[in-house]
């Protein structure tokens, strides 16, 4: 950087060129710099320091060590929103993946028809999740609801859904899938543009066919994206948060309740703080590990 | 052209999809025309009339909900004008400014793209409480202007600009100042554009921090304010009125979607392939 700088500047007249050390730049990076370290930093530390103390009575914390995690350990609830989570993970960000790819192949074209499919498969995901939840609680309910009405009229006996434990994580999965959909899509379609289309001209004249091509030309090209893809899609489910909570409250029986709101309702309806940032930072570690498994996996796979 | 064609069964398959996406969106339009008092008695005629704008109307005579709306709007266009202000600043300086600890604070900066809100949230709350400064629309703004990526955004975009034209004007005798106002920042509109409408969206959307800092009613942004009155929607006779509120809290969104379409993928592929 400084080099280029410096060779382009070499030929201009040194009127204006300061040999000092410049502090100007902090006066434009003062104001983000302030938030920055209000707003992230001194949280993220404070976060640290709070998963380590426990409140008394009067709201005084003091430091306990590891105890908060120890007792995170124990606990069968915390365990529960644990395989909750992964449970969510699964289910959702495979078929993201493989949906978001299968969409962007079939709508790459120069089309009026695909630009118009893309908008409508991409629109979901502009929506607040508050809008998101009441459109799909109104699908799942059993009785007047869009799914309840059809199998009706198919003269089924609707289901109850969000209520069922076995059904009601999979409803929030199908939820999910129908809202964040969009986001793989446009990588993948970003991805897709970028392979060369000689590659393509050249495996037609060896006479290959589409799976042949999709095969060995366009999912070798795009396999950086499908990393990128499972790496931000893992660490934006791992945050699942407010479909359950306005869609099922965490019930029934426990049955939807993700680590995000276990640290909610242990932080705002239990005010145990320090308990629930000994959780935070255990998802926070858990997003790390996940996105650098990925990532490790995905670059050996490179090498060889 | 590409030889391939779209198969008819993969077509068909992609209408198919395309019309799950619309139809819950398309039954929640329906419901929102429809009387409370026929929803209450029956809501499969969705797609049939007799249909009323009872539902709308009843939002300007809420007073609470027309509120809520405009809360919105006051958030998420204050968070816009704060990020878009403070990120081209800074954006600037990291672009073209040289001085000490540049770099590893543009990366210290960066490294705070992978802070999750969860590890953040509950401190933070901490600190607004301490300063009693919860229920104000400065709370409500304030943290959302902390994201790296308009920082990001904007380094990346000055750097694209060639030197040359900031170089000729400060020989002309112009200073940083007005190198960065009148010559190089007419040039960032489109990412302007790209940033703003992303901040907006994302603003407008945003759940957990105005669900646990604006706590009154009276500071209920519309995203809260639906989910405090869709608890217990099945039982309410305001199913309909439930209804518009969301295609309330939907429709600028999705208008500002179609309309900006381009940067918004942009801006979204962007921050996340970051």
């Amino acid at each position: 950087m400084t080099d280029t700088l410096s060779v382009e500047t070499a030929s201009i007249p040194k009127v204006k060129r300061r040999k000092a050390v410049d502090w100007d730049g902090y006066l434009f990076i003062a104001p983000y710099l302030a938030l920055f370290l209000l707003m992230i930093v001194t949280p993220l530390l404070i976060g640290v320091w709070l998963s380590f103390t426990k409140g008394d009575l009067f709201g005084v914390e003091r430091f306990v060590g590891f105890e908060n995690f120890a007792r995170l350990a124990g606990d069968p609830i915390f365990r529960e929103v644990v395989w909750n989570t992964l449970y969510f993970v699964v289910l959702t960000v495979p078929t993201l993946t493989i949906l978001g790819l299968a969409l962007a192949l079939a709508l790459n074209f120069q089309t009026r028809w695909a630009a118009v499919l893309r908008t409508i498969f991409f629109s979901s995901t502009v929506l607040s999740v508050t809008v998101v939840t009441l459109v799909w609680r109104l699908v799942f309910l059993p009785d007047g609801g869009l799914l309840g009405e059809i199998s009706e009229a198919l003269g089924q006996t609707p289901v109850a859904w969000l209520n069922d434990p076995q059904l009601a994580m999979p409803a929030i999965a199908i939820t999910t899938i129908w809202w964040c959909l969009g986001l793989p899509m446009v990588l993948y379609l970003a991805a897709l543009q970028q392979v060369p289309r000689e590659l393509y001209e050249a495996a037609a004249l060896d006479g290959a066919g589409r799976w042949r091509t999709l095969w060995s030309i366009t999912l070798p090209a795009v396999r950086r994206t499908t990393m990128i893809v499972i790496v931000i899609e893992i660490i934006l489910q791992f945050q699942l948060f407010g479909q359950p909570q306005l869609m099922t409250l965490g019930g029934p029986n426990n049955a939807t309740r993700p680590i995000v709101l276990f640290i909610y309702e242990t932080g705002w309806r239990q005010w145990e703080l320090g308990y629930a940032a000994a959780a935070a930072q255990v998802l926070f570690a858990m997003i790390m590990v996940a996105a650098m498994a990925q990532y490790f996996v995905s670059s050996r796979k490179e090498e060889a | 052209m590409r030889a391939m064609r779209l198969h008819p069964a993969a077509l068909t398959l992609v209408i198919i999809g395309a019309v799950i996406m619309m139809i819950p969106l398309l039954w929640v339009l329906g419901l929102s025309f429809k009387s409370n008092a026929e929803l209450l008695a029956d809501t499969s005629r969705v797609f049939s009339p007799p249909y009323t704008l009872e539902n709308y109307l009843n939002i300007f005579g809420n007073g609470e909900v027309f509120r809520w709306i405009i809360n919105s709007l006051i958030v998420s266009l204050g968070m816009t004008t704060g990020v878009l202000v403070i990120s081209s600043l800074a954006g600037y300086a990291f672009a073209r400014l040289d001085f000490p600890f540049r770099n590893l604070i543009f990366i210290i900066v960066l490294l705070g793209l992978a802070v999750p809100e969860q590890a953040v949230i509950i401190a933070r709350h901490q600190m607004f409480s301490a300063v009693e400064m919860h229920n104000t629309y400065f709370a409500l703004i304030i943290p959302g202007m902390a994201t790296p990526f308009g920082v990001f955004l904007m380094t990346q975009y000055f750097k694209a600009i060639p030197k040359d034209i900031d170089e000729a004007a400060l020989l002309d005798g112009a200073s940083r100042f007005t190198v960065f106002w009148k010559v190089l920042l007419p040039l960032t509109i489109p990412a302007q554009a790209t940033l703003g409408i992303f901040v907006f969206l994302t603003a407008w959307n945003d759940y957990w921090w105005p669900l646990i800092s604006g706590t009154n009613k009276e500071m209920f942004t519309l995203t809260v304010g639906i989910a405090s009155t869709q608890q217990n929607f099945a039982q309410t006779e305001g199913l309909g009125f439930l209804m518009s509120q969301a295609v309330f809290a939907a429709l600028p969104i999705l208008i500002v979607y179609l309309i900006f379409q381009k940067y918004i993928i942009q801006a979204v592929a962007g921050a996340a392939g970051r």
